[in-house]
């Protein structure tokens, strides 16, 4: 119950963190809010020979609104964006799936690039990235590259980063003003790990859905983009009927697995009954 | 070994320790303020909730090193002259503890609550107090405390 030995290195500068993580050769860990990595440490369910601590990097926290995103250094707390006008503003599903996040103590050391790095399937913030089709960049020793959601995620707990390589920014594209949204999830106490969560954007014109975003977390090793269940609203509009018709494709579209928390049935039930949820709140509160 | 430097309740201390020391046991042992308490040592229950440059978060996942040049608050630094916090006050008023052991930290996560929504409902005194895990009162308690110490926490301000 007490982290293993490790060689630590608390970096002032990126350029020194990747010179560090280079030098162990996949074999150090880089922390960064620590809300996952050390429990994992205290566990000895990881060991790495070395820590790299990027918390003393004050470059990597940030919030800026650039091109139609907002680019979120990854060392930006959780507390820091729930607490964000321009958040609150721009990114109003983000701050929703925030508030899902653990807790507010948690919160306070738990950073945005640090949960989709872990890229731990029951997590809001992988299925937000992929509900609002948002993008990382990493930086390695080779240099910087962009990496869409849909190319991150690859199983549990495992993305397409190198071991070389680190998440420096998250960028979302500002939702669509009067955009409607919402994040429901189920957990068997607030703040545990979702056992089901849905986060659903509209975007309507009218009776007309013009788009439609819906996003699984905790229904598969990666978050699920649940996309030809937004096809039927983009197709048939935002009815009853409809969205009656998409919360039944949902539980098609996923292959939950079971565990200790719940069986693989009850996951794509739940699936079907959130985006059922998601949907009518989401609906009920988009502009157009 | 490395040096770490912080402020715990006003107090500047100095310590050396290994890098992987947990922040919770570097306040117990190393500074030998034992109201911090340990129980999960994995950040679910709690008990080791403290005030991390003034906000609460869980020093069983902290390093003690990633605290140097920090400020604390423990549940130590609660009392003002001898004076107990008006939140202490609740909680003694409202049976809002049994054993005491997740108390230390149900108090930070309590006024961590407060400061950033002085008036909660219910409904948020009971989303906030789910920070931490108490075995003892069936929450009832901790709930009546944190909303009668809520206008008081204001009115002081």
């Amino acid at each position: 119950m007490k982290p293993p030995k490790f060689e630590y290195h608390a970096p002032k500068s990126l350029e020194e963190a990747l010179e560090a993580l280079g030098r162990y050769g996949g074999d150090a860990k880089v922390l960064a809010g620590g809300q996952s990595l050390m429990p994992l440490l205290n566990f000895r369910l990881a060991r790495p020979t070395a820590l790299v601590d990027l918390n003393r990097i004050g470059s990597l926290a940030y919030i800026r609104e650039h091109n139609g995103q907002i680019r979120f250094g990854a060392m930006t707390r959780q507390r820091t964006i729930e607490f964000s006008p321009v958040v609150a503003q721009r990114l109003p599903l983000l701050k929703e799936a925030t508030h899902w996040v653990g807790h507010l103590p948690i919160r306070t050391r738990g950073t945005i690039g640090g949960s989709i790095a872990h890229a731990d399937p029951s997590a809001e913030y992988p299925a937000v990235l992929a509900a609002l089709e948002g993008e990382v960049v990493a930086r390695g020793a080779r240099g910087e590259r962009v990496i869409r959601a849909g190319d991150l995620f690859q199983t549990y707990l495992t993305t397409s980063l190198a071991p070389d390589e680190i998440l420096t920014e998250v960028r979302l594209p500002v939702m669509p003003a009067g955009a409607g949204y919402a994040l429901e999830e189920f957990a068997r106490r607030h703040g545990d790990f979702a056992i089901i969560g849905i986060a659903a954007v509209v975007v309507r014109e009218g009776p007309r859905c013009t788009m439609a975003r819906l996003a699984t977390a905790g229904a598969g090793p990666v978050p699920v983009r649940l996309r030809a269940a937004e096809q039927i609203l983009e197709r048939e509009g935002l009815g009853e009927a409809a969205i009656e018709a998409a919360a039944r494709r949902a539980t098609e579209l996923v292959t939950p697995d079971a565990d200790i928390h719940a069986s693989a049935d009850y996951r794509r039930h739940l699936t079907g009954v959130l985006t059922k949820r998601a949907l009518t709140r989401a609906i009920g509160v988009a502009r157009g | 070994m490395v040096t770490v430097r912080l402020n715990v309740n006003g107090v500047a201390h100095e310590g050396r320790c290994e890098p992987r020391k947990l922040l919770a046991d570097f306040i117990r042992e190393d500074l030998g303020l034992t109201g911090t308490h340990v129980g999960c040592e994995h950040g679910i229950c709690g008990a080791c909730t403290i005030m991390f440059n003034g906000e609460a978060a869980r020093s069983c996942i902290m390093l003690a090193v990633q605290a140097d040049g920090a400020e604390l608050m423990t549940v130590e630094g609660l009392m003002r002259d001898g004076k107990l916090h008006p939140l202490q006050e609740a909680f003694r008023e409202h049976h809002a503890l049994q054993c005491g052991f997740c108390t230390p930290g149900m108090l930070i996560t309590a006024l961590d609550l407060l400061r950033t929504n002085p008036s909660p409902n219910d409904r948020e005194i009971r989303e906030g107090i789910s920070a931490v895990l108490c075995r003892c009162t069936g929450y009832q308690g901790i709930v009546n405390a944190v909303r009668a110490a809520a206008p008081i926490l204001v009115a002081g301000r």
